[in-house]
């Protein structure tokens, strides 16, 4: 039994399908991202595992219960950051932890916010207030927030789409860090392939909309840990790279074609090829 | 800055004096020439030792320092120190507004979170809206029958409607992001009223709270210029009534200095709410 099963998931407005059909299953520890096109209904689906959509069929499991509604259980990180302008960088932090666990005092509730800003590399920034930070940091409050209630799964909608490159490196690297070090189970929404590569255990690749379906589940076979310098270096990068970005440009055209099967695909014959 | 701040203040000073040279021209003795007919004019009842005419700057000047020395004087009812008077129309508007805010912060909270009462009691707060509250006045009076509280209704009637409308808007339009925070953090629904919506819908909120105690102080003057006894209205009206244009004038400048103090005060709460984002 796997940690997380989604199966039959669909959601449509009337008689038109924004997806269908959509199936997949998530282990523990594991990372999974998801890539496609604008309006395949990738944050649809994250909304619905998060609990704040509905979908209009379909089943979601976790841990053996069915998700419906939100829960402390699965922490999200938002597209725009969503951090309460009128809290400090340690309030926004503390008003998740409280919710989480309302019978701490303040003390201990500020004690695990510092962790977690440190963790972040925030340390200096807790009093300040979200409109002082840059951008990078914003997203770096929320990703604390989120980690700080310790959920069972990670929700992240797209988290370092409005960051400029040199940022969203640095904050991938430490994201890396703060998943391996906590076996964090995450699903993440991204645009960018190459980010994919770097955090993702698999890859799920999905059609373009209407009527989008899981088209391919590619694992991730470079060797962790993966370093952002070094990763194009490894043979199988550019293999993976393309294959996905092939995928994106060619192949996810909307309406279902007959090569999308939704079988999961393994690189690991084409590497030995490859070698040979 | 420090420069231009300090010329708008020299030119602020000319205006005033300008403005002060103006009036004391504009209010000279005529020549009289006709100053031997004094029968005539003891008959025409000016000779009484009453100012005459539009009153002086000088004679203004005097007025204000005898008043403002000892304003809380009480030489029965119709002569009253312009203290008094001005404690009474503000305490009338203090009551009001509270009343009103206490009934509109939570009505408007209601109608800003759930939109099938929005629907529902809009058409009565766009018909209730546009009434001059003063007209609410013979119906306060035959109700309530006692004009002071009819006074204090009258500021309450006025001051609800952009404070409700306000409040609505303000809780309608919290952010969805700061919302699904709230939901997925599962946070009960009291603690996501005062720590989510109120404080993202207090800019909002304090907006309709300013607006209202501005009505609120235009329509106290009104009001009680209507129901009469006491407060800053009946002042002017009473002085009307007596000729005694200074103490007209004099009330005028009190009644501009109040409200101001009245917008500076509710505006620097709203500064103290206010959020950059």
């Amino acid at each position: 039994m796997s940690f997380l099963q989604v199966s039959g998931l669909a959601k449509r407005y009337g008689r038109s399908a924004v997806f269908e059909e959509v199936g997949f299953t998530i282990e523990k520890g594991e990372f999974v991202c998801i890539v496609g096109h604008s309006g395949c209904g990738k944050t649809t689906i994250l909304n619905i595992l998060a609990g704040l959509d509905s979908a209009s069929d379909g089943t979601v499991v976790m841990d053996n219960r069915e998700v419906a509604g939100p829960s402390l259980d699965r922490g999200v990180v938002f597209q725009g950051h969503a951090l309460m302008p009128w809290l400090s960088v340690m309030s926004n932090i503390a008003f998740a932890v409280k919710s989480r666990w309302p019978e701490w005092n303040r003390i201990q509730v500020q004690v695990h916010c510092q962790k977690f800003i440190d963790l972040v590399g925030l340390t200096g920034a807790e009093h300040k207030k979200p409109s002082q930070l840059s951008g990078g940091m914003k997203q770096r409050v929320g990703i604390a927030r989120a980690f700080a209630i310790k959920p069972k799964m990670l929700l992240l909608d797209e988290p370092f789409g409005a960051l400029d490159a040199l940022t969203r490196g640095v904050i991938q690297d430490e994201l890396l860090k703060i998943c391996a070090a906590t076996k964090q189970t995450v699903f993440m929404i991204t645009h960018d392939v190459d980010e994919a590569i770097l955090l993702a255990d698999r890859i799920m690749l999905m059609s373009a909309g209407p009527d989008a379906r899981i088209a391919e589940i590619v694992d991730n076979t470079l060797d962790k840990p993966r370093d952002r310098h070094t990763m194009h270096h490894d043979k199988q990068f550019y293999r993976l790279r393309n294959h996905l970005v092939d995928f994106l440009v060619n192949r996810a055209r909307p309406l279902i074609s007959p090569d999308i099967t939704g079988k999961i695909v393994n690189l690991e014959p084409l590497r030995r090829q490859h070698e040979a | 800055m420090k420069p231009r701040t300090l010329l708008a203040g020299v030119l602020s000073i000319g205006f005033f004096f300008l403005l002060l040279g103006i009036w004391h021209l504009s209010t000279l003795p005529k020549a009289k020439g006709a100053a031997a007919d004094t029968e005539y004019s003891k008959l025409m009842g000016k000779s009484s030792g009453k100012p005459e005419g539009f009153p002086t700057p000088a004679q203004m000047g005097e007025a204000v320092k005898r008043q403002l020395s000892d304003p809380f004087y009480d030489r029965g009812p119709n002569d009253k120190g312009i203290g008094i008077q001005l404690a009474h129309s503000l305490g009338r508007v203090a009551a009001g507004y509270f009343l009103a805010l206490i009934v509109a912060v939570p009505l408007g909270f209601a109608i800003g979170m759930s939109p099938l009462l929005y629907q529902a009691l809009n058409p009565f707060i766009q018909v209730l809206k546009p009434i001059s509250p003063l007209a609410w006045m013979p119906i306060a009076l035959y109700t309530i029958k006692d004009s002071s509280i009819s006074g204090v209704f009258v500021i309450f009637i006025c001051s609800i409607w952009p404070m409700l409308i306000n409040t609505a808007f303000g809780v309608g339009a919290v952010r969805r992001e700061w919302l699904d925070v709230a939901k997925t953090l599962e946070v009960k629904p009291l603690r996501k009223a005062f720590l989510v919506i109120l404080p993202a819908a207090a800019p909002t909120i304090l907006t309709g709270m300013r607006i209202s105690i501005g009505i609120a102080w235009l329509v106290i003057v009104a009001a009680e210029m209507l129901v009469g006894g006491t407060g800053i209205g009946y002042f002017v009206w009473n002085e009307w009534n007596n000729l005694n244009l200074t103490h007209v004038i004099f009330a005028i400048l009190v009644i501009g200095v109040v409200g101001m103090l009245l917008d500076f005060l509710i505006g620097r709460l709203q500064q103290a709410v206010t959020y950059a984002d």
